[in-house]
C-alpha cells in the first residue's frame, strides 16, 4: 500500500468543486504541468490570462513564458485564470483567496503576478484577479507583502488606462529581458531591498515602464499637455524589446494539455513573428515588425516533439500571414507526410487561397465540411487601398473559382465597417462582392454537379483605431454611424440576386465603443474601469455578462466623455498617451501612411520594397534580406535554396 | 490485437467528466507511442471504448477501456507504455489481450459485457444525518434494510425528466458494511473469477490502495461505510447514490441534503450474478 499517491492538495473543497460549472478549471494537474516545491525556489511567478480557463489556456505567449521561467531552477512559474462568475461568487462569499493552479496556494504569497493584456474588454477581469487575491488595486497602495504586478502583451502598447493598477509594464517580447529582471529581483530580495527600490532597478532595464514614476498633465481641452518622468531612473522613452533570434530561443517542447477542451485544442507552432503586409488598421502588423521567420528545421523538430509530448491530434501553424513564410510548402508537406498516418490534422489559418492552399486543404480537410475563408476587410477596391489590404477582387474570385472546382461550397468573408472615409458605395460593395462570389459558384459549377446552394457567410466587425497604426489619429465612427452602416449593408445584401445564398452576421456596437475608449484612452480612464468593476462589470467580452448601462453610468460619474476618446480626430502634433513608447516604427512613418490612406495610395509590402518604417533599427528579419536592384527581397532564392 | 485495460481514477481528476476522460485517453495513447487502430474516413477516430462512464466526483480503481492496436505487444508493454503517459490521478493497473471472437460473431465490448459493479461508499465528516447515529445502530439498520423483501425507490429518468417507481432489491447483488471485502463478508459478496497472470494478462505488482484516505477517516472517526455490489451496464445501471437514498429513507430521513458521502468504484464484472467474472 502506498500513501504517496495524493501529492497535491486542492484549495477548494469537494462541495465547492461539485457545485460549479467545469471544476477542471480550478484543479490544475494537467498533462505537462510543471511540479516544483515552492519552498525550494527563490522566485515564485504567477502568470495570468484574465479570462476564463479555456480561453487563457489557448494562449501561446503564456506557454512560452511558463516554459522559459520554469527552466530556471530558482523560479517556479504557475498559472491563474479568471474564476467564472459562479466561482467568483463562492470565493467572495466564503472569503477564499484566489490561488494558483499548480501549488493551489494564494496569489498573495507570490513574488510576481504577470498579467497578459490581449484585448481591452478583459480590463475588469484584471481587477477581479487582484481583488480576489487580496492585492490592492492601486500599485501605490501595495506593500512589501504584495506581489509585483506586471502587464505585457499587445494592450501594453497603450498601458495608460491601466497605469494605476500595475507596478510595471513589459514592452516587447518576453524572451528578451525577463531573465535579467528575475536575476535582479533575486539579488535584490537577498539584500532585503524595498519594493520601491526594486521598481527603480526595473525602470533602468530597457523596455520596462513603471507608471508611478511619471506625471501627466492635461490641457484645458482634455488632451495631454505633458508626460514627464518624476524619478531619475525612469526613461523619457521606453523602447520595445524584440527577440531577433527566433530559431534559437525559448519554445515549449512540452506544452500544457488541459483536461477540458480549450479554444485551441491543438499544438500551436508559431512559424514567424510579424507581418510584411502593412495593413493600416492592423496593430499586430505594426507592433511585431520586423517580420522574423523561424528556421524550417527548427520548426520540424519542434512540431515532432510537441505532437509526441502532448498527444494532440491537430497542429496549427500560427502567424499573421502564413503564406508569406518562405518555407511554408516544405514545412506543410513535411507535416503531412510525417504525421497524417497518425491521424494528425493540420490547420492553416491566415492562408492565402491559391493552388498550394487548395492542395493542402484537399489533403487535410473534409471538403464537405470545411469552408474557405477570405478577409478582404473592405468591400470596394478604393477602400481596400485606403487600408492597404493588398487583396483584389480578381484574386478572391480566382481563389473561389478554383476552390469551387475542388468541391468546396462554403465561404466565410470578413469585413470591417466604419473604416476611415467610408462611403455608402463602399458598404454596398461588401454585398456586391459577396454576391459576386456566389455568382462565381453558379457560373463555375454546372447545375448537375451542385450539392445544394453555395453558402456565403459575410461577417462584419466595427473598426476600432489602435495605437501605433497609421489610423491612431483618426476619428472612430459613432455607435449610430455603425448602426447605419450595418443597416445599409443588410439592405444591400437583400437586394443581391443571390441574397438567399448569403448569410450576414455582425458584431455588437456597445462593446466596440468601449474598446475604442480603452484602445486610445489615457490615465483618467482607470476610473471608468474601477467604477464599472465595483458596480458589477466582469467578463465584458462575454455578451451574456456585458452590462452597457453600468459602463455608461461611469462616464456620468467621472465626467469623462466617450466621444473625446473615440469620435475625435487627433491633431497631427497632439501628444498621444502612448507617445513615450518607441515601438520601433516611427511616428513620421505612421503619419506618412495615414496621409497616403487619405489618397487611397497603397504601400508595397516589406519584401517588395522598404517603406522606411524604422524597424530596420533591430538589425534583422526582412529588413536585412538580400535585395535586387529594384529593392525586392530575394531571400527565398538566395538564403534557402531547398525551398 | 484487441486489449482491455483496467485503470484507476483518483484524486483531483475525479472532477474530470467522462467525455474529457475519453479525450485524455485519446491523447495519452498517442503520447504512449502504442500503435492504435483508426476508423476510416475524413475524421478518423481511435478504436477505443469505455465500459461505463464514471460520475463526476467519484473515484475508481475499476475502470475499463477496450482498444484495438495495430502492432503486437505483450500485456506488460501496454501497461508500461500507457503509464509512461499518465498524469497523477490516472494509473493503468492491468491489460488483457482479448481472444478473437468465434467465427462470424461480433466482438463484445466492455460496454456491452458489464453487468455488475462494486462500490465503496463512505460517509463524510460534514454529513449531518449519519453522524448523529452510532455505528452499531447504523450497521444493524443496514442488515434490516438489506434483508427487506423489496426496496421500493423512485428513479429519475433523465431523458424525459420524469420519475418512475422501481424495486431495487433484484438489482442489489450484495453488500458488506465496513470498508473492506472481508472473508466474513463472502456470504453476501460471492467471490468473482479473476484473470491469471499469463501471456495474455498482466497486472501491476503492487496496486496502491486508492481509497486509503477515505477508509482511514472512517475508521478513525467511526463513520459508516459499506461495500455495495449492484447491477450495472446498459440495462439496469444502479447508482450507489440511489441505494444510499433508499437506506436513509428507510431510517426516516427526509432531508437528502444532510447526507454527505464519498463513492469509490472498486471493480466491474461480467456474467450473471452470482457467477461474475472481472471484466
Amino acid at each position: 500500500m502506498s500513501n504517496s499517491i495524493f501529492t497535491r492538495k486542492l484549495a477548494l473543497s469537494d462541495e465547492i468543486l461539485m457545485a460549479v460549472d467545469k471544476p477542471a478549471r480550478y484543479i490544475g494537474g494537467e498533462v505537462n504541468m510543471v511540479r516544483k516545491n515552492p519552498r525550494e525556489v527563490d522566485i515564485r511567478f504567477c502568470m495570468c490570462f484574465p479570462d476564463v480557463y479555456e480561453v487563457g489556456m489557448s494562449h501561446l505567449g503564456i506557454q512560452i513564458l511558463y516554459d522559459m521561467f520554469n527552466r530556471r531552477e530558482d523560479t517556479y512559474c504557475e498559472r491563474v485564470y479568471s474564476p467564472w462568475p459562479d466561482m467568483d461568487k463562492i470565493l467572495r462569499e466564503q472569503n477564499i483567496p484566489l490561488f494558483a493552479l499548480e501549488s493551489q496556494e494564494p496569489l498573495k504569497c507570490f513574488d510576481f503576478l504577470g498579467i497578459t493584456l490581449q484585448y481591452e474588454m478583459c480590463y475588469t477581469n484584471i481587477l477581479q484577479i487582484l481583488d480576489l487575491s487580496g492585492i490592492p488595486l492601486h500599485a501605490t497602495d501595495r506593500t512589501e507583502e504584495d506581489p509585483i504586478v506586471i502587464g505585457g502583451g499587445p494592450c501594453a502598447y497603450n498601458p495608460e488606462p491601466l497605469a494605476d493598477f500595475f507596478d510595471f509594464f513589459y514592452l516587447g517580447e518576453g524572451e528578451t529581458v525577463y531573465n535579467e529582471i528575475l536575476d535582479k529581483y533575486k539579488e535584490h530580495k537577498a539584500k532585503g531591498g524595498s519594493r520601491r527600490e526594486f521598481l527603480e532597478i526595473v525602470a533602468d532595464i530597457e523596455g520596462m515602464y513603471v507608471p508611478q514614476f511619471y506625471d501627466v498633465t492635461y490641457n484645458e481641452d482634455g488632451t495631454l499637455a505633458t508626460f514627464e518622468p518624476n524619478n531619475s531612473h525612469a526613461k523619457k522613452t521606453i523602447r520595445k524589446q524584440v527577440e531577433m533570434e527566433l530559431s534559437d530561443t525559448y519554445y515549449p517542447e512540452k506544452p500544457l494539455v488541459p483536461f477540458i477542451r480549450a479554444i485551441q485544442d491543438r499544438v500551436v507552432l508559431e512559424i514567424q513573428r510579424g507581418c510584411i503586409r502593412g495593413c493600416r488598421f492592423c496593430q499586430a502588423g505594426m507592433l511585431y515588425r520586423p517580420i522574423r521567420e523561424r528556421n524550417v528545421e527548427f520548426l520540424k523538430d519542434l512540431a515532432t516533439k510537441m505532437l509526441r509530448s502532448t498527444g494532440h491530434e491537430e497542429i496549427s501553424l500560427s502567424s499573421l500571414s502564413s503564406s508569406d513564410y518562405s518555407c511554408l510548402k516544405e514545412l506543410v508537406y513535411y507535416l503531412i507526410d510525417t504525421f497524417q498516418n497518425d491521424g494528425v490534422n493540420i490547420s492553416l489559418p491566415s492562408l492565402r487561397i491559391d493552388a498550394f492552399a487548395l492542395d493542402v486543404m484537399n489533403k487535410v480537410q473534409d471538403i464537405t465540411k470545411s469552408s474557405l475563408t477570405f478577409a478582404p476587410e473592405a468591400g470596394s477596391q478604393r477602400m481596400r487601398d485606403v487600408i492597404n489590404k493588398g487583396l483584389t477582387e480578381e484574386v478572391i474570385l480566382a481563389g473561389a473559382t478554383e476552390a469551387f472546382k475542388g468541391g468546396w461550397n462554403k465561404v466565410k468573408l470578413y469585413f470591417m465597417l466604419g473604416l476611415p472615409g467610408e462611403q455608402n458605395e463602399d458598404i454596398k460593395a461588401i454585398a456586391e462582392l459577396s454576391n459576386a462570389i456566389a455568382k462565381t459558384y453558379y457560373d463555375t459549377i454546372p447545375k448537375s454537379e451542385r450539392k445544394g446552394k453555395v453558402q456565403i457567410t459575410t461577417s462584419t466587425s466595427f473598426f476600432v483605431p489602435k495605437p501605433f497604426t497609421p489610423f491612431q489619429w483618426v476619428r472612430m465612427a459613432t455607435a449610430e454611424e455603425f448602426m447605419d452602416a450595418r443597416k445599409v449593408l443588410s439592405g444591400a445584401i437583400k437586394e443581391q440576386l443571390n441574397a438567399k445564398s448569403i448569410k450576414y452576421n455582425w458584431h455588437d456596437t456597445d462593446v466596440t465603443m468601449l474598446e475604442g475608449v480603452f484602445a486610445r484612452g489615457d490615465r483618467r480612464c482607470a476610473a471608468l474601469i474601477e467604477g464599472a468593476y465595483k458596480d458589477g462589470c466582469l467578463f465584458d467580452s462575454w455578451s451574456e455578462y456585458f452590462r452597457n448601462d453600468i459602463w455608461m453610468n461611469q462616464f456620468e460619474k467621472t465626467g469623462l466623455s466617450l466621444e473625446f476618446y473615440t469620435s475625435r480626430e487627433r491633431d497631427k502634433d497632439e501628444l498621444l498617451p502612448w507617445d513615450f513608447i518607441d515601438a520601433g516604427i516611427s511616428r513620421s512613418f505612421l503619419y506618412r501612411e495615414y496621409e497616403k490612406s487619405k489618397q487611397a495610395k497603397v504601400t508595397p509590402n516589406c519584401r517588395k520594397g522598404c517603406a522606411g518604417c524604422g524597424a530596420a533599427q533591430f538589425h534583422g528579419g526582412v529588413c536585412y534580406e538580400p535585395r535586387n536592384e529594384a529593392g525586392e527581397s530575394i531571400s527565398n532564392e538566395v538564403l534557402i535554396p531547398d525551398c | 490485437m484487441n486489449v482491455r485495460v483496467r485503470f484507476a481514477k483518483y484524486g483531483a481528476v475525479k472532477f474530470i467528466g467522462h467525455l474529457d476522460v475519453l479525450r485524455y485517453f485519446q491523447k495519452a495513447v498517442r503520447r504512449s507511442g502504442l500503435k492504435i487502430a483508426y476508423s476510416q474516413g475524413f475524421h478518423p477516430h481511435q478504436i477505443m471504448s469505455f465500459a461505463s462512464p464514471l460520475g463526476v466526483g467519484i473515484t475508481s480503481e475499476g475502470e475499463y477501456m477496450d482498444m484495438e492496436l495495430t502492432a503486437e505487444y505483450t500485456p506488460q508493454e501496454i501497461v508500461d507504455a500507457l503509464n509512461s503517459a499518465m498524469v497523477e490521478g490516472f494509473t493503468v493497473l492491468s491489460a488483457r489481450i482479448l481472444p478473437e471472437p468465434e467465427n462470424g460473431r461480433k466482438r463484445e465490448t466492455a460496454m456491452s459485457l458489464v453487468t455488475a459493479a462494486d462500490y465503496l461508499v463512505t460517509v463524510k465528516e460534514n454529513d449531518t444525518f449519519f453522524t448523529t447515529k452510532s455505528l452499531e445502530e447504523l450497521n444493524d439498520a443496514w442488515v434490516r434494510f438489506y434483508g427487506q423483501e423489496s426496496i421500493p425507490v423512485v428513479k429519475k429518468v433523465k431523458k424525459s425528466n420524469t420519475e418512475t417507481g422501481m424495486d431495487l432489491k433484484p438489482f442489489l447483488f450484495g453488500a458488506v458494511v465496513g470498508t473492506e471485502v472481508t472473508e466474513a463478508a463472502d456470504i453476501s459478496l460471492p467471490a468473482v473469477t479473476a484473470h491469471n497472470n499469463d501471456n495474455t494478462f498482466y497486472e501491476v505488482p503492487e496496486i496502491p490502495d486508492f481509497a486509503a484516505e477515505q477508509k482511514e477517516l472512517c475508521i478513525e472517526k467511526n463513520l459508516f461505510s459499506v461495500v455495495l455490489r449492484v447491477s450495472a451496464g446498459s440495462a439496469n445501471n444502479i447508482k450507489p447514490e440511489l441505494v444510499m437514498e433508499a437506506f436513509v429513507r428507510f431510517l426516516g430521513c427526509e432531508d437528502p441534503e444532510a447526507l454527505q458521502f464519498r463513492i469509490h468504484r472498486l471493480d466491474m464484472y461480467t456474467g450473471e450474478n452470482p457467477e461474475l467474472t472481472r471484466l
